[in-house]
């Protein structure tokens, strides 16, 4: 049942969280000891205390801000079903189909480059955030298999996990890069007194210190990154369940990657978030971070091979006879003896998107929109628009010469 | 006496088994109840949408006053409805009317392009996809509701407080499979 498959990614979550407290109370150790080198048993206990209490502070805010952190610096912004109804009416849906006690908050990030993630806590607390961009490219089956993959990753409880490992593995990131630019610039200051000490012991701790310092983050990154690639099939599975529709998400993965826009307001802890590692013009910041998903043919080419049935027995399948790997879908996932059917596409009513100027252009309607701009049709069909400083009470057509009144 | 304390005993366990069994269904059935007025919702919303549709519709479809017609008798028949089974085959019906009218739209660009229009019909798929879910989840909570009514030995408490078996909602199959597929 999918229950063991949550209790199974709760006992991960908890993991990681041993795991990460174990490298910070390890690396504040050693930084003690090489801080106090007169005596190092007291400046490990020191650095230790210090650590665990970075540690619980950490714990603290991931839990009860860590998504909020995480979207507002995603630069993502909530919306109302006001203003973009298909949107609302998709999540809506999929929370029905997901069963879901009530429906997670919705963001639009003004990126045109299509990507989206969910974060939250629990179910109850959660959150999807869609880009522009993914707005303006897809059609109303493939935004639904794209909120469906992140509302399996709420389901699956993959949005507490991750949401942990983002902020933990960014402050570690981050401690570790103080204590190595304060080490250059101390040892410049130390080397002239270090004659005086009896060097030996301390140089060992100083090799040690560094050699931690450089893996930690390391470390805790290929963590970060094995663990997640499984969740990307199982979530891509779950959004087939739920959809009965593995079309859908197919094509949408494959004009997402198609797309070759980068991301404006993605960074090195949020990437591994999305739906399709987020394109970033800073390639050097970025190098390793396909390890975080599956490449994106195996996952279009295993939900298309999904001709049967729309069940996880059925992804499992498809996944063995594509990759030859029969480690897919965990067995708790599959225990569920449950037949799927798979629907058919849905009729499209929006005019095609195909057109790429088009398409840029929504974008940055919906971008506008987002940022408070209001929206004036005229007669002569121009479309003017008021940022939201505009203070004028009245706007002339710059087209046709009409006055408007604006309210 | 210490017969009198094992009757007293025996009768104690029994009442908190019946006890156990009734509360049991009747959690069920208010499960049941619940996924049920999540339908329902859902198609009241689909009748109300459908005047305001028709009436956005009619000024560019003059020559479709039979397809009109379909969709406004299977809406009032679909209203009257009483029991599941009743209502799940009028809005069967209902649900064949409107695809074969979103067919014909694909006739009138104009139509196409209105966005009052557009916004509406946004609504009403949303709103199909919306009681198709839901019928999932009622169909399955009705299931395991039935199986608790139909089994040994929650059958007899059900017998004992007149618990009845629950209907399914299910849409004939038939008429689904008849609306022709189309691709764009």
């Amino acid at each position: 049942m999918i229950w063991e498959l949550i209790q199974a990614n709760k006992r991960k979550s908890i993991m990681l969280m041993a795991v990460m407290a174990f490298v910070l109370l390890a690396m504040g150790g050693l930084i003690g000891m090489l801080i106090n080198s007169k005596n190092p048993q007291n400046g490990a206990m020191f650095g230790m205390i210090i650590a665990s209490a970075v540690f619980a502070i950490l714990t603290m805010i991931s839990f009860s801000a860590g998504d909020q952190i995480l979207l507002s610096s995603s630069k993502a912004v909530p919306i109302t079903k006001e203003m973009h109804p298909q949107l609302f009416n998709v999540v809506e849906e999929m929370t029905i189909a997901a069963q879901l006690p009530n429906m997670p908050k919705i963001y639009i990030i003004p990126d045109p480059s299509p990507n989206a993630f969910a974060t939250g806590r629990n179910p109850k607390n959660a959150s999807i955030a869609v880009t522009a961009g993914l707005l303006s490219r897809l059609n109303r089956d493939e935004l639904q298999g794209v909120i469906a993959h992140e509302m399996s990753h709420i389901i699956h409880r993959d949005i507490l996990y991750v949401t942990l490992a983002g902020i933990m593995l960014g402050s570690i990131v981050l401690i570790s890069q103080v204590f190595l630019r304060s080490m250059f610039y101390s040892s410049m200051g130390r080397r002239t007194s270090s004659r005086d000490n009896q060097g030996g012991g301390a140089i060992l701790v100083l090799v040690i210190a560094i050699i931690a310092a450089i893996l930690a983050p390391i470390l805790a990154q290929i963590l970060y990154y094995t663990l997640s690639r499984r969740r990307e099939y199982l979530a891509d599975a779950g959004a087939a369940r739920l959809t009965r529709y593995p079309e859908g998400l197919a094509s949408a993965l494959e004009k997402i990657s198609g797309a070759h826009v980068p991301m404006e307001t993605a960074n090195k802890v949020t990437a591994p978030m999305y739906i399709i590692p987020p394109m970033v013009k800073d390639k050097m910041a970025f190098a390793g971070l396909g390890m975080t998903h599956p490449p994106i043919e195996k996952r279009v080419a295993v939900l298309r091979k999904m001709t049967h049935g729309a069940a996880f027995s059925d992804y499992s399948e498809a996944f063995t006879s594509v990759t030859g790997s029969k480690h897919g879908i965990p067995k708790s996932a599959l225990a569920d003896k449950e037949e799927v059917q798979i629907r058919d596409s849905s009729r499209e009513s929006s005019p095609s998107k195909a057109n790429q100027n088009k398409q840029m252009r929504q974008a940055n309607d919906i971008i506008r929109m987002v940022n408070g701009f209001a929206f004036l049709n005229c007669a002569c069909g121009l479309k003017m628009k008021l940022p939201p400083n505009f203070k004028a009470k009245q706007i002339a057509c710059p087209k046709c010469g009409t006055v408007h009144n604006v309210n | 006496m210490t017969a009198l304390w094992i009757l007293i005993a025996i009768i104690v366990l029994l009442a908190i088994f019946i006890i156990g069994i009734y509360n049991g269904l009747i959690q069920l059935r208010n499960q049941v109840d619940n996924a049920w007025s999540q339908i329902d919702v859902q198609l009241k919303r689909r009748h109300d949408l459908i005047p305001n549709l028709i009436e956005t519709a009619k000024g560019y479809m003059q020559h479709e006053r039979g397809t009109f017609e379909a969709i406004t008798n299977a809406r009032s028949q679909a209203m009257q409805a009483h029991s599941v089974g009743e209502s799940a085959k009028a809005e069967g019906h209902l649900t064949e009317a409107l695809s074969k009218f979103l067919l014909t739209v694909e006739n009138y660009p104009d139509l196409k392009a209105n966005t009052n229009f557009l916004s509406l019909q946004e609504e009403l798929s949303s709103t199909e996809n919306k009681i198709s879910f839901s019928r999932q989840a009622y169909n399955d909570s009705v299931l395991m509701f039935n199986n608790k009514v139909q089994m040994f030995p929650s059958n007899i408490i059900a017998g004992m407080f007149s618990f009845g078996k629950k209907e399914f909602f299910e849409i004939d199959n038939a008429a689904e499979r008849a609306v022709p597929k189309v691709q764009f």
